[in-house]
């Protein structure tokens, strides 16, 4: 890939609503990303591994539950700062962005919430610093958009529960250490349990041939009646709001995430706009292109705002699901609109792993898809507006 | 080892330039101010592994008003373990330098580092003349700096070739490209710097000298593009044009 030219772009100021701890936050995770993800992370996209040698440094930025109390291991940071780190780790790659959004939200926010204090003292300091690496199993063969519906199940045992089931689309799971596994148990009720790497019946498979998200290495988790100590079950949550509650905080993160996907596609865009001349002048000068550009700074500018002022309603903790869905929603779909009209303006070089536009435009159909497809946003917000239920 | 080095606040390098008030004074509205590149890549991390070998503290200093402090704040999340802001508006490079010189007379520092210059003004003063002030030696765009026993060991870039030299201790040098390899503030640092405190000292303006306006050059003309077959042309445009034949 051609060199990591990237500069933010704040059309309203939107720096002045941010903290200089923030801003230092961002600006370090930002430098960062240029001299560790961009050199690598299109070699890594092609051939299709996710680069491990960048967990490390990944706990060192802060990228793993930034937000946890400083005494399990965390940052005690708030919410925007989460956003912006999202973002710019985002602004590298999306994959890179799951395996931290799966690692703080989906891993270390249900054992900080729903975790014993035993089983907080026991993962979250080693999991702040990726010395221990988790997944989030939710989704099953015949249990998407309706987890409800999953068969995944535990039975007590008397001094143990027996786990049995299939998990699929899990992101990080070929490596993960620990998997955070919501099963139903014997009356039915979902609950979430900790599944360790090495116990007897479980086996990661990977998912291969993706055409998204190749950074980033998704796989199943199948369990063959694995014997799970009783210590592992998550104490304090039953239901499916314990995992709705993780996907709140991953589908926050999401949505400044994406942010930095976009940003990235406008500013290679731009800069391609104003250097590449055809004509006799550069693209920039046509209307056409001026309009997909200006459209671009706008659809970003609002997709900050939306963020941001989630992250205020977050750090009060008054953000509602149906609202932490419309920045999901819109954020995703402004950045991969982006992702497409970046495409076009780059004409043929577009298409190569030169820019990053197609990577980041093929990972976004799995972002668009992941955490809430799309359509689920908008049926929840339909629902938040009307009280009408039409999922069903 | 106590090191004292010297940062400033400069624009980002993408920042457009302009004036206010007459073209007197730095339109700093919308602009991103950032740590000097070399104070900051160079000179703050070379302590940074001094300290880190041979143990003592690292100080960094800076003049000017509070809105200074960001710079300062990422100074100490990079790993420098004290700040002193120097509360004046300094006007030139002596104003800057007697400030400094002022602070760190009394302090037993055994080294003060700046770098080699700023990337708004390059005045490259600041360094040499902290020396003069305290009478201390001046090594100015050392590329390298070890300390052997009670010396320290420089080298500097010359033409075609490298310059060592040695200075006894306490000594001011300006850190030129090459000295170390500049460090991303990690979480931990940026953390730890939340509890650091920035001593502020009140400055005191000397007065000698003000700024009476500034110019922007003159915009760049469009690059013209001649066909090599026409070389008449050239040669015509780089008399009546360029004036250069
Ligand atoms: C790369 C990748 C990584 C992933 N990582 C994880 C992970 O770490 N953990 C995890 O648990 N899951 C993960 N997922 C799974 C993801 O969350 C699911 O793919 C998603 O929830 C959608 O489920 P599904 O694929 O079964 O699609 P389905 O639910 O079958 O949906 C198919 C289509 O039907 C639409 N649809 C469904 N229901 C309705 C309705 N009621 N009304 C209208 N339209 C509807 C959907 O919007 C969609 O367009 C990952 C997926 C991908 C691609």
């Amino acid at each position: 890939m051609s060199k990591d030219r990237f500069q933010g772009h704040d059309f309203y100021q939107i720096d002045d609503l941010l903290t200089e701890e923030q801003k230092l936050i961002r600006d370090s995770v930002r430098a960062w990303v240029k001299k560790e993800v961009t050199p690598i992370i299109e070699d890594h996209a092609q051939r299709c591994v996710f680069p491990k040698h960048l967990i490390k440094g990944l706990g060192e930025i802060g990228a793993f539950g930034p937000y946890i109390p400083v005494e399990y291991g965390g940052q005690g940071l708030d919410q925007i700062s989460y956003g912006l780190i999202m973002q710019e780790i985002e602004r590298g790659d999306s994959g890179i962005r799951s395996t931290a959004s799966v690692q703080s939200s989906l891993v270390m926010y249900p054992i900080y919430k729903y975790g014993s204090e035993e089983q907080r003292r026991k993962y979250l300091p080693k999991l702040a610093t990726g010395e221990l690496m988790g997944c989030f199993g939710l989704t099953e063969p015949d249990s998407g958009s309706d987890p409800s519906s999953m068969i995944t199940n535990i039975k007590d045992k008397g001094d143990h529960y027996l786990l049995n089931g299939a998990k699929m689309w899990i992101s990080n799971s070929p490596f993960a250490d620990i998997a955070i596994v919501w099963a139903k148990n014997d009356e039915g009720k979902i609950r979430g349990i900790i599944v360790e790497r090495g116990m007897e019946g479980f086996t990661t498979p990977e998912t291969h041939d993706k055409w998204s998200l190749r950074a980033s290495a998704t796989g199943e988790l199948v369990f063959d009646n694995v014997k799970v100590p009783k210590e592992n079950l998550l104490p304090n949550v039953e239901g499916l709001k314990g995992p709705l509650g993780c996907l709140n905080s991953a589908r926050y993160g999401i949505s400044w995430g994406v942010i930095g996907a976009a940003m990235d596609c406008y500013d290679s865009a731009l800069r391609y706009a104003k250097e590449r001349v055809q004509f006799g002048k550069p693209l920039a000068g046509f209307q056409l292109q001026q309009k997909k550009l200006a459209e671009m700074i706008t659809e970003i500018t609002k997709a900050q705002l939306l963020a941001w002022r989630l992250g205020v309603l977050r750090n009060e903790e008054r953000a509602t699901p149906a609202q932490i869905s419309m920045a999901k929603r819109n954020n995703v779909a402004m950045a991969l609109d982006i992702a497409r009209e970046a495409r076009q303006i780059h004409g043929g070089m577009g298409i190569t792993g030169e820019y990053p536009i197609m990577r980041h435009m093929m990972n976004l159909e799995s972002v668009i898809t992941y955490e809430g497809t799309h359509d689920i946003h908008l049926l929840i917000l339909g629902m938040e507006i009307t009280g009408e239920n039409a999922f069903k | 080892m106590d090191i004292l080095v010297c940062i400033s606040q400069v624009p980002d390098t993408t920042t457009k330039i302009s004036f206010i008030d007459n073209n007197s004074k730095f339109n700093d509205d919308k602009v991103t101010f950032i740590v000097n590149p070399y104070d900051e890549w160079y000179a703050l991390v070379r302590a940074l592994e001094l300290k880190e070998t041979l143990g003592g503290s690292v100080t960094v200093i800076t003049v000017g008003n509070a809105s200074v402090e960001p710079i300062i704040r990422k100074a100490l999340a990079i790993g420098a373990d004290n700040a002193v802001r120097i509360d004046l508006d300094a006007v030139d490079s002596f104003e800057t330098a007697s400030a400094i010189a002022t602070y760190a007379k009394n302090k037993n520092f055994n080294i003060i580092l700046a770098g080699k210059e700023t990337i708004d003004y390059n005045g490259s003063e600041v360094g040499g003349m902290i020396a003069g002030l305290l009478n201390l030696p001046f090594v100015s765009l050392a590329t390298k700096l070890e300390i052997v026993g009670d010396h320290a060991v420089v080298e500097i870039d010359i033409e075609g070739g490298v310059e060592v030299i040695t200075s006894k201790m306490p000594l001011v040098l300006s850190a030129a490209k090459g000295m170390a390899e500049a460090r991303i503030p990690n979480m931990r640092g940026i953390m730890a710097a939340r509890t650091k405190t920035i001593e502020v000292v009140a400055g005191q303006s000397n007065n000698l000298v003000s700024v009476k306006s500034f110019e922007l050059p003159a915009p760049k003309s469009a690059v013209k593009l001649i066909n090599p077959e026409n070389m008449e042309e050239l040669v015509q445009l780089l008399h009546s044009e360029a004036k250069v034949i």
